[in-house]
């Protein structure tokens, strides 16, 4: 090879743009370490100055978020030894776990929010953008730019109307309700990347599965669906992430029931202050399934994001 | 197998007219060619024809019943598509089985079937293979297998070949002439390629902005073509066409041009204004002392023959010639041509005038 080549980056070139990469990833990766790293801390060495970088690993802080705790007279924590590893740490505050505390509920809100409502998004917006794909239908473009349209405003603009009509439906701190709204905002967003994956399909592939026997709907769910696979699955990262993570609205319309994982976490308080290692506890517990579903899926979000840039 | 009519047909894509008034009939085990330049409307015939697209008015009969608002999967046809068309998910065994899974044969049975397929195209070693890695021909055979595994009433074929090398595409052509003869069956293909229409096709149409103009076997069409349009868009080079301002008697064996008379298949018709006189370049004779005068412009050597272009005062004319035959650029000569084979049109409605030579044809066109 010679010393020049258009294609092959040259040393010097590598070991730049490995540095920009590497020192990326630092800078982005460094507050979640941070989050992890204070969820393992003791409350005392979460909040030393200077930070420590090096500290004795202790669960306290996930034993904190998931428990409710007491303070005991001396006699009754001699007379009742501790019986679990978890009640051991407990006890160097002279406390017993009374009981579990809400955030399983709150995760489980999360959950069940966050996976329904990106469920009917990609479901109702994989339908509506196989019919704006493939069917004419009047006005067409002005319905798709309605659509659009949903997105264009700062969701919290129509907080209040939101929260009214909420009240008025009874729907305010509901799992139906979050499910709905979470499933209208992310809907445009899931017609339009789906009306875009659909359109790169070839009609050809529908009309030869309907020449050979099979009726539109068999076509769609035979043929376009696992062709669309690929689209499907980043639209559906992009709405979990979003529903997920959402705090405005989950702060405003809910406060018990359905509430989610976001705005219950802050709220973790410790005795005498803020529960720091609990609280990041709960963070990145919460980070986890994001994190999982999002590696699972990568190879698909990565041809999701370039798709149809090139034309075939 | 199946007799296909076609009566009236139109299709309209909002105020665009996509193909107006077909009239046509295919009869039962033809080889039928649907031929025209692109956007011509043959697709949108065949796809109408398949229940891809319906009609905006008009009827298609297969073996005699009305299948016009009917659903594809109901008219027992198999489309081969431009494309291919193949199932990207499945391998060649489960494409080819596909259209049998649909008619709810058992697995048993299908597997047996798709092997009988794949034996008669010579697939049989890449039946477990996926799609995405075969060549163009085999994506071909799959394609054809797939339409033939339910042996259906007819095969429409979108541009089956276009997607191929030239080199391959003629070996494919006789592979699918020689399939269409073993199996009889009816099958409408669309080409915008002449050569390829007139070398596989029993009966061609010939279609141009929507519009039938002429239907019949490929040498009278060639012999006798019943528009400009056909006159130009079959062979290669095309017919010469000459024109000039004049009449055409009713009756008459000669045309004059320019002084000089040319011999002419007894007229049936006649018409004053602006004519038209067509001739193949193999019936143009290149002969120093006859009447029409002609430059030579350019000479393209192909072996047997050549092609000699040759300006006039009517336009410029190719003349397909013997090779040995010695030709100078520049030089001034004579034009004869075959008295049997000239077409005289009407340059106005661009329609032939009937004449001895091609009243038989006109006639069914």
């Amino acid at each position: 090879m010679s010393d020049f080549s258009v294609i092959a980056a040259s040393r010097t070139q590598k070991w730049v743009a490995g540095t920009l990469v590497v020192g990326y990833a630092v800078i982005t990766l460094l507050p979640l370490l941070w989050i992890i790293a204070t969820g393992f801390k003791s409350p005392s060495d979460a909040i030393a100055y200077p930070p420590k970088i090096f500290f004795e690993p202790t669960l306290e802080g996930y034993v904190n978020l998931f428990t409710t705790r007491t303070r005991q007279t001396a006699e009754f924590l001699a007379a009742n030894p501790p019986q679990t590893w978890y009640e051991e740490i407990v006890r160097k505050y002279d406390m017993v776990i009374a009981g579990p505390s809400r955030f399983g509920g709150r995760f489980m809100n999360s959950v069940i929010i966050g996976f329904v409502s990106t469920f009917l998004s990609v479901f109702l917006g994989t339908l509506a953008a196989y019919a704006f794909s493939r069917f004419r239908i009047p006005l067409k473009d002005d319905l798709m730019f309605f659509i659009l349209s949903t997105r264009m405003m700062p969701p919290i603009a129509v907080a209040i109307p939101i929260f009214l009509m909420f009240r008025a439906l009874g729907l305010s701190d509901t799992h139906a309700g979050m499910i709905m709204l979470y499933t209208a905002v992310n809907l445009s967003l899931a017609v339009w990347l789906l009306k875009g994956f659909i359109d790169e399909i070839p009609r050809e592939y529908e009309e030869a599965a309907l020449i050979d026997g099979y009726t539109r709907f068999q076509a769609f769910y035979k043929v376009v669906l696992p062709q669309a696979a690929t689209g499907i699955a980043s639209t559906a990262i992009f709405c979990l992430i979003f529903a997920w993570n959402e705090y405005a609205f989950a702060v405003l319309l809910t406060s018990g029931t359905a509430q989610t994982a976001p705005p219950f976490i802050p709220t973790i308080i410790g005795v005498g202050g803020q529960d720091w290692p609990a609280v990041a506890a709960g963070a990145t517990i919460f980070l986890l399934p994001v994190v999982v579903f999002t590696i699972l899926l990568r190879k698909h979000l990565l041809r999701g994001i370039t798709f149809g840039a090139v034309r075939k | 197998m199946a007799q296909i009519r076609i009566e009236s047909l139109r299709k309209d894509f909002g105020a665009f007219t996509a193909v107006q008034a077909s009239t046509f009939t295919i009869e039962d085990g033809e080889f039928f060619m649907l031929l025209g330049p692109s956007g011509c409307g043959k697709t949108t015939t065949l796809r109408m024809m398949a229940g891809l697209e319906l009609p905006t008015s008009g009827e298609i009969y297969i073996d005699g019943e009305e299948v016009g608002g009917r659903r594809a999967s109901q008219r027992d046809i198999a489309f081969v598509f431009q494309m291919f068309a193949l199932y990207p998910h499945m391998n060649v065994r489960a494409n080819i089985g596909y259209p049998l899974r649909s008619q709810g044969l058992s697995r048993a049975k299908t597997r047996e079937k798709v092997e009988e397929i794949a034996r008669l195209l010579g697939i049989s070693d890449i039946l477990d293979k996926p799609v995405g890695g075969l060549s163009g021909g085999d994506r071909q055979r799959v394609a054809l297998g797939r339409a033939i595994v339910r042996e259906p009433k007819a095969f429409f074929m979108d541009e089956p070949l276009g997607a191929l090398d030239a080199e391959f595409r003629e070996h494919m052509a006789e592979e699918l002439r020689a399939l269409h003869d073993r199996m009889g069956a009816t099958t409408v293909y669309v080409t915008h390629d002449q050569l390829e229409a007139m070398q596989m096709g029993d009966k061609i149409v010939v279609m141009n902005h929507g519009v039938v103009e002429q239907f019949g076997v490929p040498q009278d069409l060639y012999d006798w073509p019943a528009t400009l349009f056909v006159a130009g868009f079959l062979g290669s080079p095309p017919m010469n066409v000459l024109h000039f301002d004049g009449t055409v008697e009713q009756g008459t064996e000669t045309q004059v041009l320019d002084g000089t008379s040319f011999a002419v298949p007894t007229t049936r018709e006649g018409a004053t204004g602006r004519i038209a006189l067509g001739v193949r370049p193999e019936h143009v004779h290149l002969e120093t002392d006859a009447g029409l005068r002609a430059k030579v412009v350019a000479t393209e050597y192909l072996g047997t023959t050549q092609i000699v272009t040759l300006r006039t005062d009517h336009g410029e004319v190719k003349a397909r010639i013997p090779s040995h035959q010695r030709v100078t650029e520049g030089e001034t000569t004579g034009l004869r041509f075959d008295a049997r084979k000239i077409t005289l049109f009407d340059a106005e409605t661009t329609r032939a005038l009937r004449s001895a030579g091609n009243e038989g044809v006109l006639a069914h066109g």
